[in-house]
């Protein structure tokens, strides 16, 4: 069986994420920005998994590839990170319970290692999932 | 010979920092260097520069291809979409100016449609808040002048509003301010040690969603009451502490952000922070802000209330304005497949709604209104490219604290692009036409 941990993912806005979409989300930059999962040191451990390594992220909601990196802001044991942007919004809880805002902070997700999987550029991922053919 | 444009209104986040200079070539048709702008801001106007931005409207074909077309015959497929389609959603309109999103409620009243912004992933609970509770704010330069106590309550100004703190909130020398950071004391509550929670000087590393819990017992604070031992995983001690120190500012301000607004219990996070603001005006001067995020959603808020009596989620199809979250906004009108037709101008839904409301788009007649290329545009039927608001075409917008600012043109468009308005009048004329109005 695979190995995997749960953690509480939040998501949100940093600075690279903001710099990457202002200079074009069908680059490869917005990918690094946003395209990523920011975990503890603790979790990294916890996990077995190398740090910048691809891993698969998993929530009842849906799941995604991305690249796990050690927290910028941190240390915040338990908790995932991925900025705001397409990556985040396969996998969050889009209940609004009434209130039209989807339930962006506070979704359990599970981590695996995914190290042969391919992270999809911003725009690809989200016309994969939506079925778009793309001359 | 090139010329500096001076006080250039930054056109990224709520902050709108007016004073933003830009370097541009003598024929004005190029810009060349931007200074005092953060690095979003200073990427924004550069990004206008690009060699391979798309200056064509360009519609999706059979194969999957993009084939350009002219401004003309992208009028006139948005234009019949609109007249055709039964409950269309118009969605976006923060970042571009408040003339146009006059012409677009316009178009909405004509053609019936649902008409929401970026709130709905942003504010929008916020929005729900104050029609419950009211809100005792203020404005930014307020702040700059006055305010002693910061809190910065799950947002992170540092990433989000990267110039915030040294235009009004922490760093500046105002009137009664005068040793700048020297006389404020900064709290922050985040479930993360952000950048923002390291300059604080009391970090509330509260549980992520105990927001409510948190915000309550601080109200138990103030009035001295009785409190477990930990509250949202913050000993009492620490809670007792933060209450005082925000007790014995003369000037308190609490800005809140998505923490608060994303988390569960939403709305009733934002009624209890404006709840604690209220009591803190028992003690001294209280006030609180939220932290609006694109630079003119305020302004998209304020054109909606002032045309259609509401700030976001409206549902025309009735022939009048109906709000109700949950049922009118964007997310839910999506979930539930209630739409016909996806009109989007000056956001990327395609990016930040949940993928399970993004898939009905991909499936209906849509339009997307953007300077850039986006996953909205990417499953769009049609993206119409336009000028960059704030850089090629100028307008009035509003700030986080509903101070409207005039946008100010520096560059020129590419030669034979249109900007937003100039687009949306054409689709209402011809939707006119088309419905029969006069």
């Amino acid at each position: 069986m695979t190995k995997n941990i749960t953690l509480n993912l939040i998501t949100g806005r940093t600075i690279q994420q903001g710099v990457a979409i202002e200079s074009g989300k069908e680059k490869p930059s917005y990918r690094t920005a946003a395209g990523i999962i920011e975990m503890d040191d603790a979790d990294f451990k916890r996990l077995g998994l190398w740090k910048n390594t691809n891993v698969k992220v998993t929530s009842p909601h849906g799941s995604v590839i991305v690249k796990a990196v050690e927290s910028a802001q941190g240390p915040n044991p338990g908790i995932a990170f991925i900025p705001m942007g397409p990556w985040a919004n396969a996998i969050i809880d889009p209940n609004t319970y009434s209130t039209g805002m989807p339930t962006f902070k506070g979704t359990p997700v599970t981590i695996e290692v995914a190290i042969n999987e391919p992270i999809l550029l911003g725009i690809e991922l989200v016309q994969v999932q939506c079925g778009v053919k793309v001359g | 010979m090139t010329k500096t444009i001076t006080d250039v209104i930054c056109p990224f986040c709520g902050t709108l920092c007016d004073d933003i200079e830009v370097l541009v070539s003598d024929d004005g048709k190029q810009l060349l260097e931007v200074n005092n702008a953060c690095v979003i801001g200073s990427e924004k106007f550069l990004h206008s520069q690009a060699k391979d931005r798309v200056t064509k409207p360009r519609m999706r074909q059979e194969d999957g291809s993009w084939k350009d077309v002219s401004y003309d015959e992208a009028a006139d497929y948005t234009a019949a979409m609109l007249a055709k389609a039964k409950k269309p959603l118009m969605y976006g309109w923060s970042s571009t100016n408040c003339e146009a999103q006059s012409v677009g409620n316009e178009i909405a009243e004509i053609s019936r449609a649902c008409v929401d912004n970026t709130a709905a992933v942003c504010h929008g609970t916020t929005l729900i808040a104050v029609q419950d509770i009211g809100l005792p704010t203020c404005t930014l330069g307020e702040v700059k002048n006055r305010a002693d106590r910061v809190i910065f309550w799950g947002c992170n100004p540092a990433h989000a509003h990267p110039r915030h703190m040294s235009r009004y909130s922490i760093f500046p020398r105002g009137f009664f301010t005068g040793k700048g950071q020297m006389s404020r004391k900064m709290v922050v509550v985040d479930p993360r040690v952000t950048d923002t929670a390291k300059m604080a000087d009391a970090h509330l590393q509260v549980e992520q969603g105990k927001d409510y819990e948190l915000l309550n017992a601080l109200r138990v604070a103030f009035r001295g009451e009785w409190l477990p031992d930990v509250v949202a995983g913050i000993p009492k001690e620490k809670i007792r502490e933060a209450a005082d120190l925000m007790k014995s500012g003369r000037f308190v301000i609490i800005f809140f952000g998505m923490g608060v607004t994303q988390s569960l219990s939403k709305n009733h996070n934002i009624d209890i922070a404006i709840a604690v603001t209220k009591d803190l005006n028992e003690y001294t001067k209280c006030s609180i802000m939220p932290m609006r995020g694109h630079y003119n959603v305020t302004g998209s808020g304020e054109v909606f209330a002032w045309q259609f009596g509401f700030p976001y989620s409206i549902d025309l199809s009735r022939g009048f304005a109906r709000y109700n979250p949950g049922e009118t906004s964007s997310i839910d009108l999506l979930a539930r497949s209630e739409i016909d037709a996806m009109f989007t101008i000056g956001s990327d839904p395609g990016a930040h709604f949940p993928i399970s409301a993004v898939k009905p788009i991909a499936n209906m007649p849509s339009v997307c209104i953007d300077p850039h290329m986006t996953p909205t545009s990417g499953v769009s039927k049609l993206h119409v490219p336009v000028a960059f608001n704030g850089v090629e075409t100028g307008g009035n917008c509003y700030r986080m604290d509903n101070v409207p600012i005039d946008c100010r043109k520096v560059v020129e468009p590419p030669a034979g692009m249109l900007t937003d308005e100039q687009f949306l009048v054409m689709v209402r004329d011809r939707l006119k036409k088309l419905k029969g109005v006069a």
